[in-house]
């Protein structure tokens, strides 16, 4: 092996393949039967539970987890997939731990809540394993919606749209479809291809045509889609990247976060993918996290994340910070940027301390140099090709709660537009609560064509 | 310390815990590791006459129960008394009970109801030198097809007769061993005791199907397809067994007829509740089956721990404690007023309570913002549901009213005086009490 840690500058194939495929395997590994059935037993199938309230798409989780308890992981994963198609996923990145499990009253009683996500995969797992879709169309209404983006969002809406019998188109700008599920989610989360594959079984429901490489700023016109079509759902996600205007940006080796981190889920051989040995990431966000802790499996010697105020302001939850620091990244808090230093090529980034006052940030007027190889910037994305045409609030396409945009006709979701976290499992509520008001408004007096789940009871 | 020695009819034992007569107790070989892991006695596997030894099934003999986590909760089984030549038993038996004379030996025997056999069987073994025999009356599958086991034992003018044969015909303690599978346990035991029994032991298993395969609808165990009843034992049957235990403990005409009892103990603290509702010792089998003979080491730290505590100096001091306490429902206290009282410090909001009070019961719970959950004394009754069903211990507790309150369900104030149902007003039979 020609690298190591240790190598200066940015260099390939610091470990080895070995080492790699180590570090780069299911950071939770799937549940398998028997331990599902421990883990299931644990839940106290709560009233009203709070787990549920939790969850931004609304699984009956207690009833899921009993259905595991009793020997059903298809019915569990049919009781999760209704609320969510995307829960294969979502079980893989939901950040559980402030959401549905730390609502779970055994978090409150022990401090261990039932594991929850590690459940729904083994559910959604079980079911995909069967290699068939669940889901039936209803007969084709003959309408069309375009749908751009073929993130959770977009994703989402689809096939909920689908199952009620539209056509739909999925317009996406990347070669593949997944949007931040292919291109942006930490590598160890998502393992063995899953984004692909779960897209796959998706699409099997029928009805959906995917139309890669079309974007709105390059081909795609919004005034065409909503002329050609019934309804359009925008699922654009936040393609564009905060920009700091700081002295040395510009030198090499000072790279976007969030195009690293597609890059890496892209590699077909990590050992392929150049890192540096000391590794600087500015931000405090799950996409610092996320660069920050990739790059250390990668073989960098030091990581460091720099992030502007206290632990506590970072959106990257503290269990995300906890395991930043288990693999070796250090988090430098309460300092920002000033410059990054080099010739040519960055060698050291210059930060000063800073005090959280109440409008703002203050300097403490101490600065400090880390030695820097590379300097990955993850300090926010933001809009872009959002149409002019769509009113904007807060940088993002302002929707109201069924979804709808300023224009009528369109509709969006997921992180593009305003409401909720820019989670996956959030865009994926969005997208099918946008469906369900599509649906509702091109479709006007129809019957529900979504299987409802079966009841033991018959009518009449 | 409290001394754990005992003596059961005459038959002493250095603690009270014994292998029940079932698979553990078949050889020489386990007998040996039960007394050496420090077991007080055992009832040797059930002997039947002498000639072709018996044939078992060559598919799986046990069917189960598990809990969480694969726990077992019961265990059945369709094996028959043991399927080795008697003479080869009889002669472990005699080599056992002279190395370890210190531990009981009891045979436990099954032949057909003529007294011949009874005759034939009983000098043999009293040739080993064992301290005593078990008439297995109790089980319930397989030889009950035969006119033996829980078929003697379903009609006690049988356990009358064959008691009274084995009497005149041995000088050593007869325990009979009775089935539950019968209406009311108290008519076998009187008729043991009319034969002139020396003691019972109870229960045997209770007839049972664990399971259905629901791929080939075959009851489990499965043998090629069929199944058959079997008997059921373990910590599943417990509440029963302590029940039957009971109540020959506290029916005058069986007053004072020793008891051994069985079902379901796994613990210390399932064989002290044995001793305190009658039993003279306790007979223990699905426990050790699951966990290997060592558990026999928690039940005597365990006992002992706690007759220290209590203050207990020995075993007959525990035994027969709770009989008193043990009464019929017309003698029960109707003046005793709790209501169900949640500590909202220890409540972790699962709603449990709420939705077994709401959905069951007497919407005596109130569900309140925050998840704050609340009883009605109104509506409460005391039923001691929504305790049953909180996952946390000592969260909801019920609480007695004292006298002079008022319970705001009726609206009346508590009294003092204990008053039950046979001088109850609504009672149509009832009799003044002065």
């Amino acid at each position: 092996m020609a690298n190591s840690p240790f190598t200066p500058g940015i260099a390939a194939g610091r470990l080895s393949s070995e080492a790699l495929d180590r570090n780069f395997t299911d950071l939770h590994p799937p549940l398998d039967k028997h331990e599902a059935l421990v883990a299931a037993d644990r839940c106290y199938f709560c009233h009203d539970a709070p787990c549920v309230t939790a969850c931004p798409t609304t699984i009956d989780i207690p009833l899921f987890i009993r259905q595991i308890v009793t020997g059903i992981p298809e019915a569990a994963a049919r009781t999760i997939l209704d609320q969510n198609i995307l829960g294969g996923m979502c079980a893989r990145v939901c950040p559980t731990e402030t959401l549905c499990e730390e609502a779970c009253v055994r978090e409150v009683a022990e401090g261990r809540p039932v594991e929850i996500g590690r459940l729904q995969r083994f559910a959604t797992d079980t079911m995909m394993a069967r290699d068939s879709h669940p889901y039936g169309r209803a007969e084709n209404t003959g309408k069309r919606v375009a749908v751009v983006g073929a993130g959770p969002a977009g994703l989402a809406c689809a096939h909920r749209l689908a199952m009620y019998g539209h056509e739909v188109v999925v317009f996406d700008a990347r070669p593949r479809p997944g949007g931040l599920n292919e291109y942006g989610v930490a590598s160890y989360k998502t393992v063995d291809g899953f984004a692909q594959a779960e897209v796959e079984w998706l699409l099997g429901i029928g009805g959906i045509k995917v139309e890669q490489s079309a974007r709105l700023s390059g081909g795609l016109d919004l005034d065409a889609l909503i002329r050609d079509h019934d309804a359009v759902f925008l699922g654009i996600g936040l393609a564009g990247v905060n920009a700091l205007q700081i002295e040395g940006v510009d030198l090499q080796g000072v790279d976007d976060a969030v195009e690293f981190i597609a890059d890496l889920r892209q590699a077909e051989d990590l050992s392929n993918l150049a890192i540096g040995r000391n590794v600087v990431v500015v931000g405090g966000g799950m996409t610092a996290i996320d660069v920050a802790v990739q790059s250390k499996l990668l073989g960098a010697e030091t990581v460091t994340i720099v992030y502007r105020r206290g632990r506590d302001r970072m959106s990257a939850s503290s269990y995300e910070q906890d395991l930043a620091t288990s693999k070796g990244v250090r988090i430098v808090t309460n300092a920002r940027p000033v410059r990054v230093v080099g010739d040519g090529a960055v060698q050291e980034a210059e930060f000063e301390y800073t005090r959280d006052v109440p409008n703002g940030l203050d300097s403490t007027g101490e600065t400090f140099r880390l030695a820097a190889d590379q300097v990955f910037m993850a300090i926010g994305q933001k809009l872009e090709d959002g149409p002019g045409t769509l009113q904007i609030e807060g940088g993002k396409i302002k929707v109201d709660e069924s979804g709808r945009t300023s224009l009528d006709g369109v509709w969006a979701g997921g992180d593009c537009a305003t409401g909720g976290d820019d989670l996956t499992v959030t865009a994926v509520a969005e997208g099918r609560d946008a469906a369900e008001d599509i649906h509702k408004a091109i479709h006007a007096g129809a019957g529900t064509a979504i299987e409802t789940p079966r009841q033991g009871i018959e009518s009449g | 310390m409290a001394n754990l020695a005992c003596e059961f009819v005459g038959i002493r034992s250095p603690n009270p815990f014994w292998l029940a007569s079932a698979p553990p107790t078949d050889k020489e070989y386990n007998v040996r590791r039960a007394f050496d892991a420090g077991w007080g006695g055992v009832v040797w596997k059930t002997l039947g006459e002498e000639g072709p030894p018996i044939v078992n099934v060559n598919g799986p003999r046990y069917g189960a129960v598990w809990g969480a986590d694969r726990r077992l909760l019961g265990l059945n089984n369709i094996e028959l008394i043991t399927d080795r030549p008697l003479e080869i038993n009889l002669q472990e038996i005699k080599t056992v009970k002279r190395d370890y004379p210190d531990r009981a030996v009891v045979v436990s025997l099954m032949v057909p109801c003529v007294e011949d056999a009874w005759k034939t069987i009983l000098p043999l073994v009293e040739d080993t030198g064992a301290d005593g025999i078990e008439l297995n009356f109790g089980c319930p599958h397989g030889m009950s097809e035969r006119g033996m086991g829980s078929a003697v034992g379903q009609v006690p003018d049988y356990i009358e007769m064959v008691t009274r044969w084995c009497k005149q015909n041995t000088r050593m303690p007869v325990i009979v061993k009775l089935t539950p599978n019968i209406t009311d346990i108290r008519y076998p035991a009187r008729a043991s005791k009319a034969g002139g029994a020396d003691a019972v032991s109870l229960i045997n298993t209770v007839s049972s199907i664990t399971s259905v395969n629901l791929d080939t609808y075959s009851p489990e165990p499965s043998i090629d397809g069929k199944g058959t009843h079997g008997g059921f034992c373990g910590p599943a049957v417990k509440p029963i067994a302590l029940n039957m235990v009971a109540q020959i403990a506290r029916d005058p005409e069986s007053e004072g007829l020793p008891i051994s009892g069985i079902g379901g103990v796994t613990t210390w603290r399932d064989a002290a509740e044995f001793l305190t509702l009658g039993a003279g010792n306790v007979q223990i089998c699905t426990a050790a089956m699951t966990y290997g003979f060592k558990i026999v080491q928690e039940m005597i730290s365990g006992l002992g721990d706690w007759m220290d505590e209590k203050g207990h100096a020995s075993v007959d001091d525990v035994v027969g404690r709770a009989v008193p306490n043990f009464t019929d429902w017309q003698y029960l206290n109707l003046n005793y007023v709790t209501k169900a009282r949640i500590d909202q410090d220890l409540c972790i909001g699962c709603g449990r309570c709420f939705a077994a009070c709401e959905d069951t019961s007497h919407q005596a719970i109130a569900m309140n913002p925050e998840r704050r959950f609340e009883v009605i004394d109104e509506e409460c009754v005391a039923c001691n549901l929504c305790v049953n069903v909180c996952p946390v211990e000592d969260c909801i507790t019920m609480e007695e009213l004292a006298p002079g309150a008022i319970d705001l369900r009726t609206g009346q104030d508590v009294v003092a005086d204990y008053a039950n149902w046979t001088t109850h007003p609504n009672n149509p039979g009832a009799c003044a009490a002065e």
